[in-house]
């Protein structure tokens, strides 16, 4: 029924209905049902804040396995910047990069160079932009997406540029197929992905194209294997490994890493989704609109606080500020060459294709004076209930229980502060029954004769 | 009026409560994201509650914001008690402003806020009496656009 595709499923097996997503969806997508957690699709925006919090790990993100990559001809893996923080200053990049391609894939392509390129188009859309600010960055799909749902005003502040992994994904598979003579979708483009909302920006792009990666594998899923296949891969030169990164491109693993290597001053660097909410309310109501440009990310510290790495979240936030930190005390500069940049963006190389639409929310109702009506009626029933969001209805709180009662998702009755009513009602019905039994009773004498007569016949 | 389709409420703001400052806009777009109202409109109307909100907050003792919708239109009439504005032309002029040094650091008092207020709104008028207080009528039309 619904066209929205989700990467985030609920093992009914395993779910106990402990509603800890519940509390902690950030757009309360989620609802208790006979027992088990339900999620409203259309109100999802796949952030992957409940898969982190559920005690019985009874939610799980869809990635694709290991065996996907028999489908294709040759295969490549594209490994983001999340991927490097895991490992930080003792592997590098080029090492990781090779061990990628011991575990089956036929190339591993560095993806942080593609970043530093896109850095550079966001340094010129930012340069030529005139409407209203600040500018959002598209680089996490679970903000875009929080914007098409509860900011939909806010849909055209976001940098219409293609995210780095595809770019680099359209770019490799466009390379290959010339260099190896085979269709391009015989080419099979893998992103390593730091969370399960990459996934669904695969199969449902945002801005309704369509994507060039084939599929998505978790960096909780390979970070074993590849730590076994790196081990008996012969050490490059320090230095010569340390030259080959793309310090403009390492740093979008990290928030604020956008921010810091382009040296944009007057932006700010959010993180995590509750501080994302409070930004997001200020720019509507235009407190930010001298700030040119923000950096969010729905993680916490950005990509590295992904829920499919594994690495502590703020030891590989760590690893890669020392990563950049030693790179800026090497003064090593592996960064593209921004002439070309330029070149390419007038081109419109870098700009996505399609556009981001809106996605908000059902109103209570299409006609307005009925959902004026009902919007009075919601008011109503919040009033009537204790406020202390306790959950046991199945909605996160007091107020999306009263709304789901005016959208008929839900009975008042739902609410265990209204049993003690709903207790009353039945036993006045119950005393009601009796009452007619007593008018039976003192009808019984008439019933005795007609059953007489009939014998008598 | 009691009738069904009309929407009616009203919000108390405190003069200097700087903490809960946004909250009756904030608010307010919840309420018209409840009702379906044009998306566009509700930006409008919630930039121009905001300012004037903070116009109490800032200058006024207290203020009462009722909001008010019908099927055709909705109606912000702000009134409150406070210095009220001597020249209201001067107040209406971008840049103009009378803020304090401190709220100035805060942030405020860019001199925008009466006249963002009336380019985001379709009808807004403005009466104020010195040391009394000023009152506000914003509203925005909902059958058509613009």
């Amino acid at each position: 029924m619904t066209p929205y595709f989700h990467t985030i499923r609920i093992d009914e097996e395993k779910c106990e209905g402990r509603m800890h997503c519940m509390r902690v969806c950030p757009t309360q997508a989620i609802r208790i049902r006979d027992g088990k957690a339900v999620i409203i699709e259309e109100k999802c925006i796949d952030c992957g804040e409940c898969i982190t919090v559920c005690p019985n790990n009874a939610i799980v993100p869809l990635t694709d396995p290991f065996g996907e990559l028999t489908r294709f001809r040759h295969t490549v893996a594209i490994a983001s910047p999340a991927l490097y923080a895991q490992f930080g200053r003792e592997i590098l990049p080029a090492k990781i990069l090779e061990g990628i391609k011991k575990l089956g894939f036929d190339d591993a392509i560095d993806l942080a160079i593609t970043c530093g390129e896109v850095s550079f188009a966001i340094q010129e859309y930012l340069r030529e932009y005139t409407g209203p600010k600040p500018l959002i960055s598209c680089v996490c799909p679970t903000i875009v997406r929080l914007i098409q749902v509860r900011y939909p005003n806010l849909i055209d502040q976001i940098i219409p540029i293609e995210p780095p992994r595809e770019l680099a994904a359209r770019e490799v598979k466009k390379k290959k197929s010339q260099e190896l003579k085979i269709k391009e979708r015989d080419i099979g483009l893998f992103y390593l992905t730091p969370c399960p909302v990459k996934m669904i920006s695969i199969r449902q792009p945002a801005e309704k194209g369509r994507s060039h990666i084939d599929g998505a594998i978790s960096i909780s899923d390979i970070y074993g294997p590849l730590h076994s296949a790196m081990e008996n891969i012969e050490k490059r030169s320090y230095r010569e490994a340390l030259e080959s990164i793309c310090i403009l491109g390492i740093g979008w693993a990290m928030v604020g890493g956008i921010c810091r290597t382009l040296r944009l001053k007057n932006s700010l660097a959010v993180s995590g989704l509750s501080e994302i909410l409070k930004v997001f309310d200020d720019i509507e109501q235009g407190k930010l609109r001298n700030i040119d440009f923000i950096e969010a990310y729905s993680c916490h510290q950005g990509c590295v606080g992904g829920s499919l790495t594994v690495e502590n979240l703020y030891i590989s936030y760590n690893k890669i500020l020392n990563l950049i930190e030693t790179l800026e005390f090497e003064q090593i500069k592996a960064c593209p060459d921004i002439r070309e940049v330029r070149k390419l963006y007038k081109q419109k190389y870098f700009l996505i294709d399609g556009k981001f639409e809106p996605r908000p929310l059902k109103p209570l109702d299409k006609d307005l004076a009925i959902a004026i009506k009902k919007r009075k009626e919601k008011e109503a029933i919040f009033e009537s209930l204790p406020k202390i969001d306790c959950g046991i209805c199945g909605a996160p709180t007091c107020l999306t229980f009263a709304e789901d009662v005016v959208r008929k998702e839900a009975e008042l009755t739902d609410c265990i502060f209204n049993l003690p009513q709903k207790f009353a009602e039945l036993s006045e019905d119950l005393s009601g029954l009796l009452n007619k039994s007593v008018t039976l009773g003192s009808i019984r004498p008439y019933l005795k004769k007609a059953q007489k007569k009939k014998e008598e016949k | 009026m009691s009738d069904e389709s009309v929407f009616s409420q009203q919000f108390n703001i405190k003069g200097g409560d700087f903490s809960n400052a946004g909250k009756v806009s904030t608010s307010i777009k919840e309420i018209l994201k409840d009702i379906g109202i044009d998306s566009s409109i509700i930006m409008r109307t919630s930039i121009a509650a905001y300012e004037a909100e903070m116009n109490v907050v800032m200058y006024a003792q207290r203020g009462l914001l009722t909001l008010n919708i019908t099927p055709e239109k909705l109606h912000l009439n702000l009134e409150d008690k406070g210095q009220g504005i001597k020249d209201i032309s001067m107040a209406m002029q971008e840049g103009f402003s009378t803020a304090t040094e401190k709220m100035r650091e805060m942030g405020f008092g860019a001199g925008m806020g009466l006249p963002n207020i009336k380019r985001n709104a379709d009808k807004f008028k403005i009466t104020s009496v010195p040391e009394k207080g000023t009152s506000l009528d914003i509203v925005f039309c909902l059958n058509k656009k613009g």
